[in-house]
């Protein structure tokens, strides 16, 4: 094993603040995901135009300025809501903005937009005449999209809710940039102090690699799971 | 200047003609970095793709290995790797080497163009193993050799289906290049967070840098729709 210099437990909880960090985005941005693809599908024009704008800012946008926007401007909004709430109605009200909660918002949304278009993409994938099937047999619209859109759009969807989660996974190396001590962070510091950079920096690089690595293999799992009854073709 | 922008200009305290100077060199300075990473990049990528494509697994094996670590790590880590790394070497410091890479500039764009050229490669690659193998053979039944085939077939008709994916790229490159900031380089998002931090200004430093961004974003991606447009004219269906 390679010597840590005493660096291994903070490196290792930093690895399980970078895999809750992961999970968490992954979650929120799934969710938003899924609610920004009925959106655009709801043929709501408003929906629509909102869920529009939302996909557009997000990719014009790098995601480290979506962050440093989120986690500085986060603190003085909290700081002028709480002035407001003091001098009128006397009520105490404060929260630290920290680097976590940044993390997570910021990626989430970031992935919410992404995740839209892979969502979007996948529910159009299903067949219009299963939908009309499952009116004729009196299903409700929940009905629907919980036992007919959701069932078969997954398997569409698999592929680049994989792909996603490949890029989250990196990006949540940004968040070390606003303070939070995940590995990233832990190494940097580490490197620092030891002047050994490559020391800390690629046991950090290989982790990474084998979280990536793992995922796949579940996600092809996931995948091989959905595609049950589908015959292949060639 | 319109005399209502030179109101608005005198009416704040943040954005004033030095702050925009700010922004303006900041802006330089990303375009700088992304444009020379780009660049190099896809003039490394262009023989990576093409080796990776290669049979022989001694030569296609380390193209995939340099493209599997590249894409598989943070761009983040690769850039501490070789912005604290470098300085580690021994005996760097005493050659030319050091007189270059002692500026923040140079790992940086070393770091971008090894990034951005692993994804091109794998772009070019699969580009390169759609060829549809008619196109091939009707080279081959034509005469051409290995190279001639590749220049005159297989690389033109990479590129038009590698551009879309390639667009990607280039926006994603842009986006990830904000990430320079973090090692004293004062690009765009380096402006911004100087102006932040002096003016305690989150709203005004970020969204404006945020702006700037997506104003570049959408000059690419207008850039890229014409190019494309170019490329793929021969597919369009004669009607229109």
């Amino acid at each position: 094993m390679i010597d840590l210099k005493g660096y291994g437990p903070a490196l290792a909880e930093g690895a399980v603040v970078t895999v809750e960090l992961a999970f968490l985005s992954l979650a929120l941005s799934i969710t938003l995901g899924l609610l920004g693809a009925s959106a655009k599908l709801s043929g709501n024009r408003f929906a629509h135009g909102v869920a529009a704008t939302y996909t557009t800012l997000i990719r014009g946008v790098p995601d480290l300025v979506m962050m440093l926007l989120f986690y500085y401007g986060g603190q003085v909004m909290v700081n002028t809501l709480s002035d407001y709430l003091w001098y009128n109605h006397e009520i105490e009200f404060f929260f630290q903005f920290d680097p976590f909660i940044s993390g997570v918002v910021t990626i989430g949304l970031i992935f919410g937009a992404y995740m839209t278009e892979t969502f979007r993409g996948a529910f159009l994938a299903v067949e219009s005449g299963q939908i009309e099937a499952a009116r004729a047999y009196g299903f409700s619209r929940w009905h629907t999209f919980r036992r007919i859109m959701v069932p078969q759009m997954l398997r569409h969807a698999l592929p680049g809710v994989g792909n996603n989660w490949q890029v989250l996974l990196k990006t949540t190396a940004l968040v070390s940039i606003i303070g939070l001590t995940d590995m990233v962070r832990v190494a940097e510091e580490a490197a620092k102090a030891e002047r050994m950079p490559f020391h800390f920096f690629i046991p950090v690089a290989a982790v990474y690699l084998a979280l990536t690595a793992v995922t796949e293999l579940f996600i092809k799992w996931l995948d091989k799971r959905a595609n049950v009854g589908v015959v292949q073709g060639g | 200047m319109p005399d209502f922008i030179a109101q608005w200009l005198n009416q704040n305290d943040i954005f004033t003609a030095m702050t925009l100077m700010e922004y303006w060199d900041g802006l330089v300075t990303t375009v700088h970095l992304v444009f020379l990473s780009l660049v190099i990049g896809l003039l490394v990528a262009v023989p990576l793709a093409i080796l990776r494509t290669v049979r022989n697994p001694f030569v296609s094996g380390p193209v995939w290995l340099y493209t599997y670590l590249f894409r598989g790590t943070p761009l983040l880590i690769q850039l501490y790797i070789i912005y604290y790394g470098v300085a580690q070497i021994p005996g760097i410091q005493d050659t030319f080497w050091w007189d270059i890479f002692k500026e923040p500039l140079y790992p940086a764009l070393l770091a971008f163009t090894l990034n951005t050229a692993a994804y091109t490669t794998e772009i070019i690659r699969g580009a390169i193993a759609a060829t549809p193998y008619g196109e091939i053979e009707a080279a081959k039944a034509y005469g051409m050799n290995w190279f001639l085939r590749l220049r005159r077939i297989v690389l033109p008709s990479a590129a038009r289906r590698a551009v879309q994916a390639y667009s990607n790229e280039v926006i994603f490159m842009l986006h990830a290049s904000a990430i320079a900031s973090v090692v004293t380089i004062v690009d765009l998002t380096g402006a911004a967070r100087n102006i932040y931090s002096r003016f305690y200004a989150p709203f005004d430093a970020f969204i404006f840098v945020a702006l700037c961004y997506m104003a570049l974003t959408f000059m690419l991606v207008f850039a890229f729709r014409k190019l494309e447009n170019h490329l793929l004219r021969h597919q369009k269906p004669v009607s229109s």
